[in-house]
């Protein structure tokens, strides 16, 4: 029996979030929230490779409505459900955050593969999957697309590289970040996913179930600290030009020759 | 501090695994020797528990001992990656200010040759570990040979590029030394003479500037394409270190069973392209790639599609640029025939030059757009493409 690990995040619906100009804060209200798409692959993944005796375990840190996005990972497939959720983990960087979830990996006990997704679509730093296998003390494979097989304490994956694909080979226990490839179709749960899911154990741990101290989650564990966010400067407006085709070309072209871009 | 306790049966993976080759095993116990340089990697593969590893904390510490702006170079089919010298460039920036030199880690197999090169942008001190089993990136080689030069060097600031590789490699740097990092940054400067390192998040809706105030380095991986001041004209004669390191194929617990370069069946994959010249709905039909090909070929440029022409069919979703496709950043990106939905800027709007041709004067590509023609794509693609055969040196190539 393999135990799978899957690490997702409930994440806002990235192309809504937009900043109030006169506080410069985020304005999150009535912006709907999903489970994060590359999340979503890798326990399809880990949903595709499981074998019977197999378990996946789905695993999440944030506030008490990311239930939701486990909810959901269980409809799916996922045997099992922890989300991680105190005040004491809010405003976490991605370190905080990876020793979080490490932590909560050790405390799960034995695995085999902890599946991740590269990265998240609201913060999309890709940072959290290594720095979890590196706090675990076990390698990692990134930008995977496909993990081939789960043989004999051996995995195999399709890693994408600069010009193509390596085909990688690792012991397990490992880490895999995973990168939805661009024919990847979302699956919706089925009516009977839904129901089975509500039977499904679901627990939730506080920091206090934890064997390290508060004092290393959420922003007080945060080594690295946000001072500012505001909105992107707006660009300024292009040269464009509406002459007939072939003075605009040769305008354009002049333009691109004098500013070195060409 | 690194010492080997009792439960050491002298199994010997950690021999395999230290980069340095500091491990010898003496009556059957794991002896670390002077050539150690606190990476860990033993710690990593050790099933028995028998190496303590105690790292100095750095919180409560005098910060000023971290001296220098470090750069990771990053070395692909036998050449530098440009990355390397926009890091180095605004290395150089940085190091001025701060009144500290510039060093650079270089990682591989047969690397010695850049270092002219190299110090010619801007590197003060050159790090070179260099063996042949570093010809192939693995995470856990790299990690452990940088991680050990921090430790011995004690650098201020350590830059990366936000490459496929970087994005592997720092955060393991980063998690194993307890270290913030700051991922895609597209700007870098000074804060009270602290790294303010700033990114966009929420797919570029927001801005954030974010400082590391207790740890050192400070760390960031860095978008290409973003820095822009290349420095060209630095001494030639930089210091250089020599890292004595030993890679054992046997100790790797990844390994790269084989590569499919050739898989991308039109050369550079999008995320990596320097050019994207992309078609859209204007194009009118698949033909019309036909005239993005030829205009990407000048640039030996990559195609790409908004999501239109490939719910049509007309090509391959793997071209697609976008929120459900591949965000790309490149040197240029040629919008032809393509509005500019919300969810299509999103994915290619940090590009550094963005040109567009679209029949429609209002179309939201042109707020974005750096230059811009107002007309039918398939009068002013062929002039263009006539133009630029016609041109010399295509400073971009």
């Amino acid at each position: 029996m393999l135990r799978y690990i899957v690490c997702v995040k409930q994440v806002p619906d990235t192309t809504e979030v937009k900043i109030d100009p006169k506080t410069n804060t985020l304005i999150r209200e009535g912006v709907p929230s999903i489970l994060n798409p590359f999340d979503q692959f890798a326990l399809e993944e880990a949903i595709k490779l499981r074998k019977e005796e197999d378990e996946i375990v789905v695993i999440s840190m944030g506030p008490p409505q990311a239930k939701k996005a486990l909810m959901k990972c269980l409809a799916l497939g996922a045997d099992r459900a922890i989300l991680l959720s105190d005040r004491a983990f809010a405003g976490a960087d991605t370190f905080a955050t990876a020793i979080t979830l490490a932590e909560a990996i050790k405390k799960i006990g034995k695995f085999d593969v902890i599946f991740a997704g590269l990265q998240a679509i609201d913060g999309d730093t890709a940072q959290v999957g290594p720095e979890i296998a590196a706090q675990l003390g076990i390698p990692q494979i990134t930008y995977v697309e496909e993990v081939l097989k789960i043989e004999g304490k051996r995995l195999e994956a399709k890693a994408v590289t600069d010009d193509g694909y390596n085909i990688i080979e690792a012991k397990l226990p490992v880490l895999v970040a995973e990168i939805t490839p661009s024919s990847f179709d979302p699956s919706n749960p089925s009516m009977r996913g839904i129901i089975m899911a509500k039977k499904k154990p679901f627990e939730t741990w506080t920091a206090a179930d934890f064997d390290v101290g508060k004092e290393n989650f959420g922003l007080e564990g945060s080594l690295t600290q946000v001072i500012k966010v505001y909105a992107p400067p707006i660009k300024e407006k292009g040269v464009i030009y509406t002459d007939e085709p072939k003075i605009a070309v040769d305008k354009l072209f002049n333009k691109l020759s004098d500013e070195g871009v060409i | 501090m690194i010492n080997v306790n009792d439960k050491c049966t002298g199994c010997g993976l950690c021999l395999k695994a230290c980069p340095f080759a500091a491990i010898t095993l003496v009556d059957k116990k794991a002896i670390i020797g002077d050539a150690c340089t606190l990476c860990g990697a033993c710690v990593q593969v050790c099933k028995f528990d028998a190496i303590d590893l105690e790292r100095r904390q750095v919180k409560d510490v005098d910060l000023s001992q971290f001296q220098d702006v470090w750069v990771v170079a990053e070395v692909k089919d036998g050449k530098i990656r440009s990355v390397t010298y926009e890091l180095l460039g605004k290395a150089k920036d940085l190091a001025f200010e701060l009144k500290q030199k510039v060093g650079l880690v270089l990682i591989g197999s047969d690397v010695k040759k850049f270092t002219k090169d190299l110090s010619i942008h801007g590197a003060d001190k050159i790090y070179i570990a260099e063996d042949e089993n570093l010809l192939q990136y693995y995470s856990d080689t790299y990690a452990n040979i940088i991680i050990g030069l921090i430790s011995k060097y004690n650098p201020n600031i350590v830059l990366y590029p936000a490459t496929i590789k970087g994005r592997d490699l720092a955060p393991r740097v980063a998690s194993i030394l307890r270290l913030g990092l700051t991922a895609d940054c597209t700007g870098l400067s000074l804060y009270e003479n602290k790294l303010l390192q700033t990114r966009p998040a929420f797919g570029g809706n927001i801005m954030a500037d974010i400082v590391d105030f207790e740890t050192r380095p400070q760390m960031a991986t860095v978008r290409p394409n973003v820095m822009k001041n290349l420095c060209e004209d630095h001494d030639e004669n930089a210091e250089i270190i020599e890292v004595p390191v030993k890679i054992d194929e046997k100790g790797l617990r990844v390994r790269v069973k084989e590569v499919l370069s050739a898989v991308c069946e039109d050369g550079i994959p999008l995320c990596e392209a320097d050019i994207v010249v992309a078609g859209g709905r204007g194009l009118g039909s698949k033909d019309g790639f036909k005239l993005i090909q030829e205009l990407a070929d000048i640039f030996h440029g990559t195609v790409g599609a908004s999501r239109v022409p490939i719910e049509l069919g007309w090509i391959a979703k793997s071209h697609q640029v976008g929120q459900s496709g591949t965000t790309v950043s490149p040197k240029i990106y040629i919008a032809c025939g393509i509005s500019g939905t919300i969810q299509h800027l999103v994915g290619m709007k940090s590009s550094k030059v963005i040109i567009a041709i679209n029949t429609d004067p209002n179309a939201p590509i042109f707020n974005v757009a750096n230059y811009g023609i107002v007309g039918d794509l398939y009068e002013v693609i062929p002039l263009l493409i006539e133009a630029l055969k016609n041109k010399e040196d295509l400073l971009c190539v």
